[in-house]
């Protein structure tokens, strides 16, 4: 194949000495507390790239983001603290866990809604239990 | 030339939809019947004629003709042939194209095939097709044409290098053809409404397509979930990103009409119902068209968007469903009501099981849709995202799969719950392992993903349990296709749940000749290197990758794509796949001088999530298949049948 | 209830869900992440100096009782180029423009500046986006106004215009 024959020589790479840990894109050594932030980090939306949580995301701002979660989950701080920071920078937006709050309730209602009338619904088209 | 042709093709296309709405609306609703025949001819015309247009588009594409207008946009002539034709759906118009020709070749299909239905339910039926082809041609021809020119030749910009995909080539396909199958089962519920036809006879006629839809929807929601899984290069399979739940939207209301209208053909129960899931289906699959289309919502899958074919999709949205429905509540209250049903039988579990399918349907529609209702309502902006529909849905499902154990182990009518504990012993001591064992081995798992694994493992022994002591020889299809259908939800689940609670993940950044571990394996970098892709330029790592620490090493290509033309780079992650998981790893973008970023999972049994869709959807083909064989059987193919008016 | 009644009620949650579709195409989401720290104190933060010869920034720089503009702009950033000279213009008018660098180097910004003028008293660099983050800022450029006091007035998201001009700097006290 082409690509075959273009293929360039492996880079010499000269190991350096291991420099500080970048947490934007390394994970914690504490396995738990890693764990704590990638499910945070799934949670939190890329302010830069709009659909996509930090976790999945290239951009620069979503890379602090997951630099300042981990730095902060090491420090002590609990995921929801770090969560409620950033709500408070950015508002409800940034979290793709909506609180519960009278704003979304129909988030919770309307689902509820549909079970109870559906289950109303059903309950009209039963058979009364013949005595057997 | 050949893009006029294909113009000229599409507007007499659409002439012929008028003439097939035409010709139904005086056969039916002027009773002057002896325009009927006339009919199938049209629908055949229609069909070859919307196959042309498509033929020309595919043309203009594989020619490069930069001339026209979104071969321009979205080609390029450096792109390999397999994108070139691809890229003629990969666009907003061109897949505007495709829907509307395999609507056109669905007409035709019911136009000859369909010999069950009373003559004049068919005619209303293809009326009803001929009314949805005609809003999309006018869709296409009044603000999408595909075939539209250039004044003059520029710089063709590229296809989006997401998409340049082999998966690209089949998803939006499968996806259309469940779209359309659906609207095919939307015409089959108009027919019966307007000719007061709402009978077991209906269901049959309506089953085969809504099997059909059903599977090409799985299909495409496999394939679309294993294709973000591998290019979008950060390990997720599901993100319940906009797009993703409108597919999965018209999945759900699918999959409840799929056990309704078994009720209705063999019970005659439900009836209402039936006829309702048909027209939330169909809505759910156009509502998830506009959605993708207008680009009223965010998406992580990029699509070009534009409000003001929004409006356009949205005006005829209003008048198919909000015309339905209308119809529906008119009419349905002269649709007597059908048998009503024991609380322990078959029929129940059937009920039962559409209105958890219903209910996860109303949160995914809830989940997707109200950020956007309270933000034209206050202006407040809020984010829904996995952790809610995680939290509703998950414990839903759960409900739905004790369901998916118990439905087909139930009788028909009545049964006695004493029997049914009987005939899902096996299955409940199969769950009631699986407990003991991950209390014993699995340590910290999440309460959604244990539970998870325990329903897929009371399915697994439940949904075998109705092959139990039968002759299998003589086991119909569908049977087994059901049971085929159920196993693979147990597969997919247990797939999921074993993700979700074992994935181990190691983000590093390495230089060459480091080790660093995932999971079970050791991943040394051995090196990282440019080489050049067609229209691309790749940076690769290459890693070594020993199990334990006496297993054989082998190598993985981890590689960034680095596309001039469009100035954006992808990732393509190197994926291993073992017979308990994936090894998924990728390269990241930001690395540094000589220390490169590299994010490594190792993914337990993940592989058994799209292996579940797969077995879901073989089961919808067995299931397809011995219904179609059923009715070969039966006589009732067009050559043989005696006509279907004899019998009304 | 009357079910006659009860089998209109999906066409009526249909048309109410299409007139929300209709709203919502009507005023497509502006992509705009406002920050919620308008009309807070500033954020604790100190951005260390992004070039030899120019002090950086922090937050009790703010306290001195003069108004200021805080600018939070990049040297790779395209719409940051265009507003330079608007920000020019807004120092000649007499305010004081501070900045702060995102995602930047010394070498980089100093070629920036080169290019298209330094309007700015201080500049920071930000330390990994923490500077950004505490202000709430999702992207660049974006201007804070910030009082005497050291309060968050106003944020300006996207560049600087003319027709933002008087506006601005009427909200640090200069008379245009």
């Amino acid at each position: 194949m082409r690509a075959r024959s273009m293929l360039v020589a492996l880079a010499l790479i000269v190991a350096s000495p291991a420099s500080a840990q970048d947490y934007a894109e390394e994970s914690l050594a504490d396995p738990v507390k890693e764990a704590q932030a990638v499910a945070l980090m799934d949670s939190i939306r890329c302010v830069v790239c709009q659909g996509q949580p930090i976790s999945g995301s290239n951009a620069d701002l979503a890379g602090d983001m997951r630099r300042m979660i981990r730095e902060r989950l090491a420090a002590g701080d609990s995921p929801e603290q770090v969560r409620a920071w950033l709500i408070g920078k950015y508002g409800d937006w940034v979290s793709f866990k909506p609180e519960v709050k009278g704003q979304t309730m129909p988030l919770w209602l309307v689902p509820l809604g549909a079970l109870v009338g559906g289950g109303w619904l059903v309950s009209r088209r039963l058979r009364p239990k013949v005595p057997t | 030339m050949i893009a006029e042709a294909g113009l000229a093709a599409l507007w007499m296309a659409a002439a012929m939809a008028l003439l097939q709405l035409a010709l139904g609306l005086l056969a039916v609703g002027r009773g002057r019947t002896s325009l009927g025949p006339a009919m199938v001819p049209v629908t055949i015309v229609q069909a070859a004629l919307a196959g042309i247009a498509m033929s020309c588009l595919i043309a203009v594409f594989a020619r490069s003709d930069l001339s026209v207008l979104i071969v321009a946009r979205d080609s390029n002539p450096a792109m390999p042939m397999l994108y070139k034709v691809a890229g003629s759906w990969g666009n907003h118009e061109g897949s505007m194209l495709l829907w509307v020709t395999i609507l056109a070749f669905a007409g035709a299909t019911v136009a000859l095939f369909e010999s069950k239905l009373r003559a004049d339910t068919k005619l209303a039926t293809l009326a009803a097709q001929g009314a949805i082809a005609l809003g999309f041609y006018a869709f296409l021809l009044f603000s999408s044409n595909p075939f539209a020119r250039l004044p003059f030749p520029v710089q063709p910009q590229g296809l989006n290098p997401l998409l340049q995909d082999p998966g690209l080539a089949f998803h939006p396909p499968t996806l259309y053809a469940g779209y359309v199958g659906m609207s095919a089962a939307f015409s089959f519920a108009v027919g019966a409404l307007v000719t007061r036809n709402v009978g077991p006879d209906f269901a049959r006629a309506m089953r085969p397509w809504i099997l059909g839809a059903w599977v090409f929807l799985t299909v495409g929601i496999t394939a679309g979930s294993y294709w973000a899984y591998y290019t979008l290069g950060w390990g997720g399979w599901w993100f319940w990103d906009p797009v993703e739940n409108a597919s999965l939207m018209p999945w759900l209301a699918a999959t409840a009409l799929l056990h309704s209208v078994t009720v209705l053909a063999t019970r005659d129960g439900l009836r209402a119902w039936t006829i309702m899931l048909s027209v939330l289906a169909f809505s759910m699959s156009m509502i998830g068209t506009f959605l993708v289309r207008s680009g009223i919502l965010t998406s992580v899958h990029s699509f070009a968007v534009d409000p003001q074919r929004g409006i356009f999709i949205l005006a005829l949205l209003a008048i198919y469903i909000g015309g339905a429905l209308a119809l529906f509540a008119a009419r349905v209250g002269t649709v007597a009501e059908g048998n009503r049903f024991d609380i322990v039988s078959r029929e129940a579990a059937l009920v039962v099981n559409n209105l958890i399918l219903t209910v996860i349907l109303v949160v995914v529609m809830a989940g997707t849709l109200y950020p956007l209702i309270l933000e034209a309502a206050t202006g407040a902006k809020i984010s829904v995202g996995a952790p809610y529909f995680n939290a509703v849905a998950g414990p839903l499902a759960l409900v739905l799969m004790l369901l998916v154990a118990a439905g087909p182990l139930l009788r028909w009518r009545s049964d006695n719950p004493r029997f049914l504990i009987d005939r899902m012993a096996p299955a409940l001591f199969a769950g009631a392992a699986a407990l003991v064992l991950l209390a014993l081995l699995a340590g910290r798992t999440g309460i959604l993903a244990l539970l998870g694994l325990v329903a897929a493992a009371v399915v697994g022994v439940a949904s075998v349990a109705p092959l139990w002591k039968r002759n299998l020889a003589r086991t119909p299809l569908f049977t087994w296709g059901m049971v085929l259908a159920h196993l693979g939800c147990a597969v997919s689940v247990a797939g999921m749940a074993c993700e979700s609670a074992f994935t181990k993940e190691n983000m590093v950044a390495m230089a060459a000749n480091e080790t660093r571990p995932v999971g079970p394996y050791a991943v040394t970098l051995l090196g990282v290197r440019q080489r050049p892709g067609p229209n691309y330029q790749a940076l690769e790592a290459v890693v070594s990758v020993t199990r334990g620490t006496q297993g054989t090493p082998f190598q993985m290509v981890p590689q960034l794509h680095q596309f001039t033309t469009e100035g954006m780079t992808t990732n393509q992650a190197a994926i291993r796949t073992f017979w308990d998981g994936q090894l998924y790893i990728t390269l990241g973008e930001n690395s540094d001088g000589n220390r490169f970023l590299l994010r490594m999972w190792w993914k337990p049994f993940v592989t058994l999530i799209w292996l579940g869709g797969v077995m879901i959807a073989l089961g919808g083909v067995l299931s397809l298949l011995g219904r179609v064989r059923r009715d070969v059987w039966a006589n009732r193919w067009p050559w043989q049948a005696k006509p279907a008016e004899a019998r009304a | 209830m009357n079910r006659k009644w009860l089998l209109w009620l999906p066409f009526v949650l249909v048309s109410a869900l299409f007139a929300a579709f209709f709203v919502g195409l009507r005023n497509p989401d502006d992509h705009v992440i406002a920050s919620r720290m308008v009309g807070k104190p500033l954020p604790e933060f100190v951005a260390a100096a992004a070039m030899p010869g120019q002090p950086g920034t922090a937050t009790t720089d703010y306290r001195d009782g003069k108004p200021r503009l805080l600018n939070i702009f990049a040297s790779w950033c395209v719409p940051c180029a265009a507003e330079g000279p608007v920000l020019m213009r807004m120092k000649q008018a007499g305010a004081e423009v501070n900045g702060i660098a995102v995602h930047d180097t010394a070498l980089e910004l100093a070629k920036f500046l080169g290019r298209n003028g330094n309007p700015y008293t201080r500049i920071g660099l930000d330390d990994g986006g923490r500077a950004q983050m505490a202000f709430g800022s999702a992207g660049v450029p974006e201007t804070f106004v910030v009082d005497g006091r050291g309060n968050i007035l106003y944020q300006h998201i996207g560049p600087v215009t003319d027709e933002d001009m008087p506006r601005l700097l009427a909200m640090v006290g200069v008379k245009p």
